[in-house]
């Protein structure tokens, strides 16, 4: 029962940043069907951004987190701006080829700045580290409560944002019909470029928080996290905001449970899930099939 | 004038749907263009809400050519467009959608106003403002796609097949509509295959063949012209 319950809390603890990146894959998907094999490497610029902005500014926690938001942000909206939209109409490989290269350019160029380079690096401390001890017996540490907290804050305000807000109703309307939105007076490129903006600044929030688990960060880590995470979404459903939440969880759950079984098993787990999802339920846990009415 | 199309040609590829179309709207009128599928009628609504490019030609709308101007800024210029097919937004509730007519506008209490306008007009639409539009029957998702052209305080409507795929009973429901939407002061632009209805309605009419304008005149008239019988309104 102890061990139960502690491994569910590391469970958690990986699932919410899986969630995180996850939801930058899901929106996008949903608002241009674009897989965007580049958003695991904003997930380690965030990383790298918090981990200079600690190493030469001093930063706190709040500030490394937020500018390792920003700076992804406005980055990915860059990518969006020069790389994918002028592919916008043409046939969708082309699109999706395009993020790939997007994805090694964001890999290597960081690997050849003399200040970044190949090597790993030790993330700092951004916040004290404390244990504390539950009734039940199981531990939680003090960057396990913030993993958390975090995540869960930013999940509710992109669901706020997505389903109460002018430019939620908006991102949603362009996700269903580009000519119907535009119709209502939206302009369609400036929402893609919202959807964007936001999942890559919850890709760098994710990159941090991952970042303060498991302290090691390299120009790479990027590929392994982006890859689990884009498991997690088609796992929800791809296209699904809260099935990019219930996919992160699960994926993160089952993959400190495959590990605690036997260590090998962890890595695998992903793609065991993976497997079978596609086999049974290709449109996700909440994925729906579109129908439509004439 | 309210719109005034000059030799407009729409192409796709190497196909032109549009030959060199001209027509104007006058302020207040109903006008429909009738014509059998494939005419080009709903390449002409959309190069005029910037949909599709215009190959050549002019769209003045108020004098100003609206030619090359995105569709989200024809919209601002006061063009509501209900598409053919409706295409209401599916998986958001009915106020919703009605909200998203409004996207242009920033004065909350009066949206707020016009939405019971609306819904005094549809009063099904009220009972289902919390519905999503994907449950609605295909004649309510009709009446809230106009609903939503409403909020935009547009000056000119353009519908595209408003009775495509409805029951008789309610394809004269939607017409009925129209008129009472024209009432209100707005101008309208109506693209119908069903002829019949389209004419009983509108001051004028052009019939469209193959991209090019066949015929014009008033709706009484046209409908009475043995020629536009024999070939759109069945006998």
């Amino acid at each position: 029962m102890r061990e139960t319950l502690q491994l569910l809390i590391y469970g958690v603890q990986l699932g919410v940043i899986y969630a995180l990146i996850a939801l930058g894959y899901t929106m996008v998907y949903g608002i241009i069907n674009l897989i965007n094999f580049a958003h695991g490497d904003l997930v380690m610029i965030g990383a790298f951004v918090a981990y200079f902005a600690a190493e030469l500014l001093g930063a706190n926690f709040p500030l490394a987190i937020f500018l390792a938001m920003l700076i992804p942000a406005c980055l990915s909206v860059a990518i969006e701006r020069l790389a994918y939209r002028p592919l916008r109409d043409k046939p969708r490989l082309s699109a999706l080829i395009t993020a790939i290269g997007v994805s090694i350019f964001l890999e290597n160029f960081p690997r050849m700045l003399p200040f970044i380079g190949p090597n790993y690096r030790p993330f700092p401390m951004l916040i004290p580290f404390k244990n504390f001890t539950l009734p039940t017996g199981a531990v939680l540490n003090s960057i396990q409560i913030v993993n958390i907290l975090v995540s869960v804050a930013l999940m509710v305000a992109l669901t706020y944002i997505v389903h109460r807000t002018k430019v939620g109703r908006a991102m949603r309307a362009v996700s269903f019909n580009k000519d119907a939105a535009s119709l209502m007076g939206i302009n369609v490129n400036r929402i893609i470029a919202v959807t964007f903006f936001l999942g890559a600044a919850l890709a760098g929030a994710g990159g941090v928080l991952y970042s303060m688990t498991y302290p090691m960060i390299d120009v790479l880590m990027g590929i392994w996290l982006g890859t689990k995470a884009f498991i997690a979404a088609v796992l929800g459903g791809i296209g699904s905001v809260p099935g990019a939440m219930l996919g992160g969880l699960i994926m993160g759950i089952c993959e400190v449970v495959a590990t605690a079984l036997y260590s090998e098993l962890g890595y695998g787990s992903g793609f065991v899930i993976l497997i079978l999802i596609l086999l049974f339920r290709p449109a996700g846990l909440l994925g729906k099939v579109k129908i439509e009415k004439v | 004038m309210m719109l005034d199309v000059k030799d407009l040609r729409v192409a796709y590829g190497a196909i032109e749907a549009v030959k060199g179309v001209s027509f104007s709207v006058e302020k207040g009128e109903i006008v429909t263009l009738v014509g059998a599928n494939g005419a080009g009628k709903t390449s002409i609504l959309r190069a005029i809400s910037g949909l599709v490019p215009a190959k050549t030609g002019e769209i003045l709308y108020k004098g100003r050519n609206l030619v090359g101007i995105p569709p989200h800024d024809i919209v601002s210029a006061g063009i509501t467009h209900v598409p053919e097919g409706r295409l209401v937004f599916p998986n958001l509730t009915v106020e919703d959608n009605l909200l998203l007519g409004s996207y242009i506008r920033e004065d909350t209490a009066a949206i707020a106003e016009d939405m019971e306008r609306v819904f005094s007009l549809f009063s099904r639409l009220k009972e289902r403002r919390h519905q999503e539009a994907g449950t609605l029957s295909g004649g309510e998702q009709q009446m809230l796609a106009v609903g939503r052209a409403l909020m935009g305080r547009g000056t000119l409507m353009i519908l595209d097949e408003p009775s495509m795929g409805l029951a008789p009973i309610l394809v004269e429901e939607v017409f009925r509509t129209i008129v009472e939407v024209r009432k209100s002061g707005m101008t309208i632009l109506l693209v119908e295959q069903n002829a019949n209805m389209a004419l009983a309605i509108a001051d004028r009419g052009y019939v469209l063949e193959t991209g090019r304008i066949v015929l014009s005149g008033k709706a009484s008239d046209l409908a009475a012209m043995d020629e536009v019988r024999a070939a759109y309104l069945g006998r």
